[in-house]
């Protein structure tokens, strides 16, 4: 019989209070006990509609049903049948918008923690160090991924398992991309991270960091040193900024700098030599996880005062719901409706204040998004000596301005087929926000996935 | 890790280090730039491409002990690695074929003009180099610069090599004696090359700058090396890092530079790794 209780087991997490002050990780994870409880609520309903919200489909209820019957290694079997990376999955995924948004228990109470329990196996699996990865017999035949995050290790471990010789070439001095830049240690533990790549490499993947593709050597050289296919995971690494006055001031940072400071140079720890200037009142520019992350960051580093600027409402936000309530529990403050119109600088160049405009929303348009717009006389002046611009990021745009052929829509998409992923140029696949623009880490995954089937197929079929 | 073949020290400030980096090397065109990363706690710090031999498959840098990470670079020695290296970044000078140019450098600018000068003297253009100094001292790559101008400029701020003066001042001399450049690339410290752009613009010369700005990836993800160019923002690391020197906002670059100097002032006090270090050397 499943556990009808209707709300979710509890996830322990650090004191808000204690965890604003730190960079740890915020939740602490399942105890087997909770994870068995919280497993035994899965109706196991048989036509699995969790699945249908998965990205990468991992088969849900089999995995949970394994975990209710206490055997933890085959349901780190199942979920990894299709996905790569679970115990980043398991922590940043938006699950209230896909597997756990189709839960039939989520209809009238909680819907089942899918995404803590998928946490908590990938969690056991690596504490058991268990390193019985078998590297898969070669089939011959070489792959290039261009870039290390999600959606290129993804497609890079999916065509090792199949036997390809994959090279992974990685801009930055350690592959992950945005899992490693971007995402937080107090929300994603940058070991876990590095502990899913050494999963890769040990199915035979190869990783070269320090390598531009596009600069040092390009796609057709590539192809020229002996690899049939390529996947563009590039990412959405462009960040935009508002085109207001004062963007240039000292004190703004896109929320890609700042985070990058912070997350892969370290600049929260002594014995790291990057700089920072450890803002006192910031302001961050946005409502999606990025903006939640560079707040919450901003904290940790010792600000007084955090304010998230959104122009819309609450409701539209795009972050996940537990960010915001964790964003909110630490200290953060909410300001809504409220848009940057200019920022103020000192004669040194340094913020000393933000203007913003109240906005109101006005009725859905056709599309069905309420568009605000500004109240007229509302400006006021907000008190600020930071502000982090998270508005959303473009397509990185280094490799369509290098390649020949790879075609790219006006806003630097590169344009794929959307069965496929082939990008317009022979052998040359594409995928994640390099396609998309910025969107999800398991969005990402997904296309990774779909494109290192697709080169496959590709493979096959010439040999027919 | 990348190998460093030869070192040498061009003046009490300044050295010179030539890297293994054979796919670097092979690639690299005047004006572009690698990022170097000395070991695993330390900054990421672009510097411009000086100088590259194919055949050796190496990569030649000059920097300027200013900071804190010149300095830990500038620890190493022959035989030593550097940890990661990564390029050749950047859009390359646009190179085209006029008849006079001037190839302008300032101190350590000098270690990046000296390649665009060869490349538009090889292409047979008919180059002055004007180089300034602060002191006859810090004057560096004389005899490179003079095989690759029709005529060399080489002036000091305090008159100490006999020439006494700025860079605009033979600059000037020159354009008023006649001289028609039809194109002007000045590298060098952002108040030298705002002062070129004052002397050129009148005269309506295509001027060339090359921006500095504090850079983390060089690949377009950070923002931090952005600049107002022409009103619009543009990354020195991906649009860059030349551009038109008449559209740039020189003043606005010049305050973002000077952003973590105060965290470079308390690098070099006490605390600092380096200086731990040389304790323990």
């Amino acid at each position: 019989m499943p556990d009808m209780s209707p709300k979710k087991t509890p996830m322990p997490e650090q004191d808000p209070n204690v965890r604003n002050k730190n960079f740890d990780e915020v939740s602490l994870g399942y105890t087997l006990e909770m994870a068995k409880a919280e497993a035994s609520r899965c109706l196991n309903c048989k036509n699995h509609p969790c699945v249908s919200g998965c990205p990468v489909n991992i088969q849900i209820p089999d995995f949970i049903a394994q975990i209710v019957k206490g055997d933890l290694d085959e349901a780190y079997r199942i979920i990894t049948k299709t996905s790569s990376l679970p115990a980043v999955c398991g922590r940043v995924c938006p699950q209230e918008s896909q597997c756990e948004s189709k839960c039939v228990r989520g209809i009238k109470t909680e819907s089942v923690g899918i995404g803590r329990l998928e946490r908590f196996v990938a969690d056991y699996h690596m504490s058991q160090n268990a390193d019985n990865v078998v590297k898969p017999e070669p089939n011959g035949h070489k792959a290039a991924v261009i870039g290390s995050g999600p959606s290129g290790l993804t497609c890079a471990g999916t065509l090792a398992k199949l036997g390809y010789e994959v090279t992974v070439f990685e801009a930055f001095h350690i592959a992950g991309g945005v899992l490693m830049y971007g995402i937080p240690e107090f929300r994603l533990p940058k070991a876990i991270v590095q502990r899913e790549i050494e999963e890769l490499k040990a199915l035979g993947v190869d990783i070269k960091t320090n390598m531009v593709i596009g600069k040092i050597l390009s796609i057709d050289e590539l192809f020229e040193d002996g690899y049939e296919a390529v996947y563009v995971g590039t990412g959405a690494g462009l960040p935009n900024f508002m085109g207001i006055e004062g963007e240039g001031l000292i004190g703004v940072y896109s929320a890609n700098e700042f985070l990058t400071r912070i997350n892969l140079m370290k600049a929260y720890k002594e014995e790291y030599d990057t700089p920072i200037n450890k803002p006192k009142r910031v302001a961050v520019v946005g409502g999606g996880n990025v903006a939640m992350d560079a707040a919450r960051s901003a904290l940790r580093l010792g600000a007084q005062s955090v304010s998230i600027v959104y122009r819309r409402s609450e409701e539209e936000m795009p972050a996940r719901k537990e960010e915001i309530m964790h964003a909110k529990a630490e200290g953060v403050e909410f300001r809504v409706l409220q848009n940057p119109i200019k920022i103020i600088g000192d004669d040194n160049g340094n913020v000393i204040g933000l203007e913003c405009v109240e906005m109101e929303l006005q009725e859905p348009d056709a599309s069905g998004r309420r568009r605000p717009i500004a109240k007229a006389g509302s400006n006021f002046i907000l008190d600020v000596d930071s502000v982090i611009i998270a508005i959303g990021n473009a397509p990185n745009p280094l490799i369509h301005r290098t390649t020949p052929g790879l075609e790219s829509n006006p806003k630097g998409c590169i344009v794929v087929d959307d069965e496929t992923l082939a990008t317009t140029k022979d052998a040359v696949y594409a995928g994640g926000d390099a396609v998309t623009g910025a969107a999800t880490v398991i969005k990402a995954m997904g296309a990774g996935r779909k494109a290192a089937k697709s080169i496959d197929n590709m493979i096959k079929s010439k040999q027919l | 890790m990348f190998k460093i073949l030869e070192k040498a020290e061009l003046n009490p400030s300044m050295t010179k280090m030539v890297v293994e980096a054979p796919l670097i090397a092979k690639k690299a065109k005047p004006g572009q730039f690698i990022i170097y990363r000395v070991d695993e706690f330390g900054e990421r710090v672009p510097l411009t491409i000086a100088d590259t031999d194919k055949e050796k498959g190496s990569v030649t840098i000059i920097f300027q002990k200013v900071g804190y990470s010149t300095m830990l670079l500038d620890k190493l020695n022959v035989g030593d690695y550097i940890l990661d290296f990564v390029g050749p970044l950047g859009v390359p000078t646009e190179l085209f074929n006029c008849k006079k140019a001037a190839v302008i450098g300032g101190g350590a600018g000098c270690a990046i003009a000296y390649p665009q000068a060869k490349a538009l003297f090889n292409m047979g253009v008919d180059v002055d180099v004007i180089a300034g100094f602060r002191n006859k001292d810090l004057i560096i790559l004389e005899d490179e610069m003079k095989a690759v101008s029709s005529r060399l400029f080489v002036l000091t701020d305090d008159g100490s090599n006999g020439v006494k003066g700025f860079v605009t001042t033979a600059l000037e001399a020159n354009i008023n004696s006649g001289c028609e450049y039809d194109l002007v690339i000045a590298i060098g410290p952002v108040p030298m090359m705002k002062a070129v752009c004052n002397v050129t613009k009148p005269h309506g010369i295509k001027t060339i700058v090359s921006m500095n700005p504090i850079m983390i990836d060089g690949t377009g993800m950070c923002g931090g090396c952005r600049l107002t160019v022409g009103g619009k923002i543009k990354f020195a690391c991906v649009d860059g890092p030349d551009f038109d020197g008449f559209e740039v906002d020189f003043d606005e670059l010049m305050k973002r530079n000077a952003m973590y100097r105060d965290f470079e002032q308390k690098a070099r006090s006490k605390d600092c790794r380096l200086l731990k270090q040389a304790e323990v050397d």
